[in-house]
C-alpha cells in the first residue's frame, strides 16, 4: 500500500531538487517552526501520553533539538562541500575528493520514549544531507504521533518545483501535499508492509527484537539497504570506593529516573562492593526526596509509563531482589516509585533492559570482578565509571565495550553538537549526533577527474606488460 | 556448530586484550609484509594455476597495491589510533570529551576469488590495524591460492588471533550462525543477501562490497584514441573479471562508428592480433563461469573479437555493438572480457537511462568537455567516479572505496579501512566534584531554571544576535 508514497518521493529524489543548499535550509526551517508554534500542543501531548513533566520536554525535545537544528544550519555549507584527498604521483595533475551524495529515500522509524527528539533529530540530518524523507512516529505515543501526522506536514515549504501533488492511498491519515517528505501511522502489521519497499537508509529507534526484524527485512529481497541501528542494553554503571558518594548518588539518580527511567542511556545497573552500597543507599535515599519531595506520586517532576503494557512489565522487575527504596506503584496512573532493589541475583529478570524508574545494585568485590561481569553481557549502549581514581577509570575504558562512556556523570539525554552517539553489538550500529550524523545519512562518493590527454602517463600500465616497468608503475600509485 | 570453538578462543584471547597495543598491530602487520616479500613467486604461481593471471597483473594487484596499503598503514597507525578530542559545550567546558577508536573484536574477512589475495589483504591489514581477531575465509573457488593461504599465512600471524578457514557453500553457512563482532564480504550481491540475512540475527555490522553494472559514457567530445585505450585496459584488465570495471558503454551512434576502430586498435596494441597467444591477457577462473558469460555472446553484433575456447576458458576480449537493453549481457555483471555498446541519443538519455537501474559500483564518463563530466556526476549516483579513465580511483588510498544500494554498503581502502573495524566510542570523563554546575538539571523543576539550562548548552544559529 505504501508503494505509490514511495516512488514519489523517489521520483522527487531523481529530480535533484532536494539537492541545493537554499532548498534543505528551507526545508529544514519546517521543524523548528513547527516546535515554536506548536509547543505547547507538544507539551500537552506528552503529557498525556506518558505524563512527561514539562521541564523534561523543552529539555530534551525543545531545547535540545533546536541546538541540533542551529548546530547544522550554522556548518551544512562546510559538511556538504566536496573533501579534496591527497593525491599519489600519477593523480597529481588530477581532481580527487568525496563527494557527499545523499542517499535518496530514507525511513525513520521512531521510538515512544522521546517521541518528538528521536524522529526530529534524524530527520533534520536526513534533510540536511539532501535525501527524501519518510517519517514513522511511534503508535504507542498516541498523542505525540497523531499531532505530528496532522500539523508537522503543514509546517513545510512546497518544494521549489513542485509536481502536482498525487494523492496517496491506504494511509490512516490525509496525504501530503509534500513531495519529499511524508508521515506514515502505522502499526506493527502496517509497518512490516511499509518496510517491504525499498529505501535508501533506514535509521531506526528501538528494542534490539524489532531491530532484528528491520535488518532482516532490510536483507530481504532486492534491497540491501544500509541502516542505523539505536537499539538498547543493559547499561552498567560501576561506581567504585573512591568516589564521592552524594554527588555519584544524585547523578545517577537523575540519568536513572529522568523520563520515569524510560531512557535508552540512562544506568540500568549499579555494580559496587558491599561497602559501596551501604553508603551509597542512604546517599540516593537523600537524593530521590531533594528530587520528588517524601511522596514521588505527587511531584509534577516525576513521570509515568507510556502504557499499560509497559507498566505491567515493569511492574513484574520489582520480584527481584529486596526494595530497599520505593518500590510503590499505581496501575490505574502508570505510577512506578522511584525505586532501589539491592540483593538482585545475575540471573534476576531484572538483569535485561529495564526501562522504568527502578535501580538495581548488584555486587561487585572489585573492578575485576565487575569488568568481568560485564563483558559476559551483551554489549551496553552506555557505560558509566563513578570514580575518583583515575587508575580504575582507564582500567575500565580499555577492557570494555560499549557505545558510548562516561565517568563521574550519567548525560541523559545528551548534548547537543559534536559528541557522536553511538553503539556496538547488540546496543545497535551506526552513530549519529554532530558531524557524523550527518555523515549517517550521505554516502561519500569518491570521484577522480582525470584529463583527457597527457596519455604518456598512462603508458607504463598497458600491455604488452614489461616486468621492469613495475617499479615505475609503483612509485606512481605510492602514497606520497 | 563446527566453527564454534574456533570463534569463543579468538573472542577469550580478544578479551584478554593481546590485540590492543599498538606494537602486537605492528608487529602482525609487519608479518604480513613479510609474507607478501617471502611468498612473492608462490603468490604469482598459484593465480597463475587459478585463472591464468598475467604475472604482472598479479604482481601489481597482488603484492604491490597490497604493500601500499600495508605501508599507508604502517604509517598513520598511530595516529588514527589516537582518541579525537571534540567540541563541547558550556557545561562540558572542564570535562574531558572524545571519541576513542576501539576494536570490534572477533571479526570475518570473506574474500573472493577474483583478486584472491589483494581482497583478502586489503582487509585484513585494516582489521589488524584496528586491533580486531580475524578470521579469514579466502575464496574455495581459487584452489591454489586458497591453499596457499591456509598453509602459509598462517605461518606469519598469531594463531590465537587470525584464523584461515576453507569453507564451501555449506560450511560458510555453518560458519555464519556464529556471533561475529563485524564481517567483511566481499562478493556477488546474492551471496551478500545471504551474508546480512546471517549477521541480522546477531545484529552483526558489516561491509559488504558487491558488484553491479558499471556504465561508462563516452560523449561526442572526447578524445577517441584515449578514451579507447583507457576504456579497453578497464575492460579487459584480468580477463574483465574485476567488480569495478566499465560494464558497457553508453554512446550516440556517430561515437560508436569512431570507437569501434579506436578499440581494435588499442586491442591489438596490448594483445596482439591474436590475444590468445598473448602472455598478458587472462583466463576465466571456472568452467562455471565460461559458460555464463559465453551465452552472453548472443547480444548485439560481434564488431570485434568473439572467439572462445573452452578448453582453456579462453574469450577473447569482445566489443559487441548495436546491443539493445533487452539483450542477456545487459541482463547481469558481465564480469568478462566483453564490453556491449548501448546506443543513447545524448548525455540527457545516458543519464537518465543509467538512474533506470540498480546503482552501481562505479560511473565513468568520458569528456573532454568537464561541464559533461560533471553532469553526469551530479545527476547520478553510484558508489565511486571516475572521469575519463577508468579503475584508477580505486588506486588513490586517500578515496573511500565501496558501493551504494545494491552495489554494497560500506567503504575502505586507507583509512576507512582502519574505520570499517574501528568502533568510534563517545566517551565522556566529568569531574567528580563541581556539583554546583549539575544543580540546574535536577529536579524540582522550575522555570527558572530551564532558562539557565539552555543558555548553557544551547547552540545558537550564527549570524544572529538578541537585541536586549
Amino acid at each position: 500500500p505504501y508503494a505509490g508514497l514511495v516512488s514519489r518521493l523517489r521520483a522527487a529524489w531523481l529530480s535533484g531538487r532536494t539537492r541545493p543548499m537554499e532548498h534543505r535550509v528551507a526545508q529544514l526551517e519546517a521543524p523548528g517552526r513547527f516546535l515554536d508554534e506548536k509547543k505547547q500542543d507538544v507539551l500537552e501531548a506528552a503529557a498525556l501520553d506518558m505524563g512527561k513533566p514539562p521541564f523534561e520536554v523543552e529539555l530534551s525535545k525543545i531545547s535540545i533539538f533546536r541546538s541540533e537544528l542551529n548546530h547544522t544550519l550554522n556548518n551544512l555549507g562546510t559538511w556538504m562541500k566536496d573533501e579534496h584527498v591527497e593525491k599519489n604521483w600519477v593523480t597529481q595533475l588530477d581532481s580527487a575528493f568525496i563527494r557527499k551524495d545523499p542517499y535518496g529515500v530514507v525511513l525513520i522509524i521512531a521510538p515512544w520514549n522521546y517521541p518528538i527528539h528521536l524522529l526530529l533529530v534524524p530527520l533534520i540530518r536526513a534533510i540536511a544531507a539532501g535525501n527524501c524523507v519518510v517519517m514513522k512516529p511511534s503508535e504507542i505515543s498516541r498523542n505525540v504521533e497523531r499531532l505530528v501526522a496532522e500539523t508537522l506536514p503543514s509546517h513545510v515549504p512546497p518544494c521549489a518545483l513542485s509536481a502536482p501533488a498525487r494523492l496517496c492511498c491506504h494511509t490512516s491519515h490525509p496525504p501530503l501535499s509534500q513531495d519529499c517528505f511524508a508521515v506514515v501511522t502505522a502499526g506493527v502489521k502496517e509497518t512490516t508492509r511499509l518496510l517491504e519497499n525499498k529505501f535508501d537508509h533506514i535509521f531506526f529507534t528501538g528494542s534490539p527484537s524489532v531491530g532484528r526484524i528491520v535488518m532482516a527485512g532490510a536483507a530481504a529481497a532486492n534491497h540491501l539497504t544500509p541502516l542505523t541501528l539505536e537499539l538498547g542494553g543493559k547499561n552498567p554503571c560501576y561506581v567504585s570506593d573512591t568516589c564521592d558518594v552524594q554527588n555519584t548518588a544524585r547523578r545517577v539518580a537523575w540519568g536513572r529516573f529522568f523520563n520515569a527511567g524510560q531512557t535508552c542511556v540512562a544506568p540500568d545497573y549499579v555494580l559496587c562492593s558491599a561497602e559501596m552500597r551501604e553508603k551509597l543507599l542512604p546517599a540516593l535515599r537523600e537524593a530521590i526526596t531533594d528530587f520528588y519531595g517524601s511522596n514521588p506520586r505527587e511531584s509534577p517532576d516525576f513521570g509515568r509509563m507510556v502504557g499499560d503494557k509497559q507498566f505491567q512489565r515493569v511492574q513484574r522487575l520489582l520480584r527481584s531482589g529486596r526494595v530497599a527504596i520505593g518500590g510503590q506503584t499505581d496501575e490505574d496512573a502508570r505510577y512506578i516509585a522511584p525505586t532501589v532493589l539491592v540483593d538482585v541475583q545475575q540471573d534476576d529478570p531484572i538483569v535485561q533492559e529495564t526501562s522504568g524508574p527502578i535501580l538495581p545494585i548488584l555486587t561487585a568485590a572489585s573492578v575485576d570482578d565487575a569488568i568481568t561481569f560485564i563483558n559476559a553481557q551483551e554489549r551496553p549502549l552506555a557505560l558509566y565509571v563513578s570514580s575518583s581514581c583515575k587508575k580504575v577509570v582507564n582500567r575500565v575504558l580499555e577492557r570494555m565495550s560499549s557505545g558510548g562512556f562516561c565517568t563521574n556523570d550519567t548525560p541523559v539525554p545528551p548534548e547537543p553538537g559534536s559528541e557522536a552517539r553511538c553503539s556496538a553489538g547488540q546496543s545497535g550500529l551506526g552513530r549519529y549526533h554532530g558531524r557524523s550524523s550527518f555523515e549517517t545519512f550521505s554516502h561519500p562518493r569518491s570521484a577522480l577527474l582525470r584529463g583527457a590527454g597527457r596519455e604518456a602517463l598512462n603508458a607504463p600500465r598497458y600491455p604488452p606488460y614489461a616486468p621492469g616497468r613495475l617499479p615505475l608503475l609503483w612509485a606512481a600509485i605510492e602514497p606520497k | 556448530n563446527p566453527y564454534a570453538g574456533l570463534v569463543s578462543h579468538l573472542r577469550a584471547v580478544w578479551l584478554s586484550g593481546r590485540t590492543r597495543p599498538m606494537e602486537y598491530r605492528v608487529a602482525q602487520l609487519e608479518a604480513l609484509g613479510r609474507f607478501l616479500d617471502e611468498k612473492k613467486q608462490e603468490i604469482l604461481e598459484a593465480t597463475a594455476l587459478d585463472m591464468g593471471k598475467p604475472s604482472f597483473e598479479a604482481h601489481f594487484t597482488e603484492i604491490l597495491l597490497c604493500k601500499n596499503h600495508l605501508n599507508n598503514t604502517l604509517n598513520n597507525l598511530s595516529h588514527w589510533m589516537k582518541d579525537e578530542y571534540v567540541d563541547k559545550n558550556l557545561v562540558t567546558q572542564l570535562d574531558s570529551a572524545f571519541s576513542s577508536a576501539i576494536p570490534y573484536g572477533v571479526v570475518l574477512i570473506i574474500a573472493p576469488w577474483n583478486y584472491p589475495i589483494h581482497l583478502l589483504l586489503v582487509p585484513l591489514i585494516g582489521a589488524i590495524a584496528a586491533g580486531n581477531c580475524v578470521i579469514i575465509k579466502p575464496s574455495e573457488i581459487t584452489k591454489n591460492t586458497e591453499r596457499l593461504v591456509a598453509e602459509t599465512l598462517t605461518c606469519y600471524l598469531d594463531n590465537d588471533c587470525f584464523a584461515v578457514v576453507t569453507a564451501g557453500v555449506q560450511e560458510t553457512t555453518r560458519l555464519l550462525e556464529n556471533k561475529f563482532d563485524y564481517i567483511f564480504c566481499t562478493g556477488s550481491p546474492s551471496v551478500g543477501r545471504i551474508v546480512m540475512a546471517a549477521a541480522a540475527k546477531h545484529l552483526t555490522p558489516l561491509t559488504l562490497e558487491l558488484g553491479g553494472k558499471n556504465p561508462c559514457y563516452v560523449s561526442d567530445t572526447c578524445d577517441v584514441q584515449n578514451a579507447a585505450r583507457r576504456v579497453a585496459w578497464g575492460r579487459f584488465f584480468n580477463a574483465g573479471q574485476t567488480c569495478v570495471a566499465p560494464d558497457y558503454v553508453l554512446c550516440s551512434v556517430e561515437m560508436q562508428d569512431k570507437l569501434m576502430p579506436a578499440l581494435r586498435e588499442a586491442i591489438t596494441e596490448f594483445f596482439g592480433s591474436n590475444p590468445q597467444e598473448s602472455p598478458d591477457f587472462g583466463r576465466i577462473v571456472g568452467d562455471k563461469q565460461f559458460r555464463r558469460i559465453r551465452a552472453l555472446l548472443c547480444s548485439g553484433r560481434v564488431a570485434i573479437g568473439g572467439q572462445t575456447d573452452e578448453k582453456e576458458r579462453y574469450i577473447a576480449p569482445t566489443v559487441l555493438a548495436d546491443v539493445l537493453p533487452s539483450d542477456p549481457v545487459m541482463q547481469e555483471e558481465i564480469f568478462g572480457p566483453i564490453l556491449p555498446i548501448v546506443v543513447v541519443a545524448n548525455m540527457d538519455e545516458a543519464i537518465d537511462f543509467i538512474n533506470a537501474r540498480p546503482r552501481p559500483l562505479a560511473i565513468y564518463a568520458f569528456s573532454c568537455d568537464s561541464k559533461v563530466v560533471n553532469q553526469v556526476l551530479e545527476r547520478t549516483s553510484s558508489g565511486g567516479f571516475c572521469g575519463n579513465d577508468t579503475l584508477m580511483h580505486t588506486t588513490l588510498t586517500s578515496l573511500p572505496f565501496g558501493g551504494i544500494g545494491n552495489s554494497g554498503l560500506g567503504k575502505y581502502h586507507g583509512r576507512f579501512t582502519f574505520d570499517t573495524f574501528t568502533h568510534h566510542r563517545g566517551c565522556l570523563h566529568r569531574n567528580m566534584g563541581l556539583e554546583t554546575l549539575n544543580a540546574l538539571r535536577y529536579p524540582p523543576y522550575s522555570q527558572q531554571k530551564l532558562g539557565l539550562l539552555t543558555a548553557t548548552f544551547e547552540i545558537k544559529r550564527k549570524g544572529m544576535c538578541t537585541l536586549l
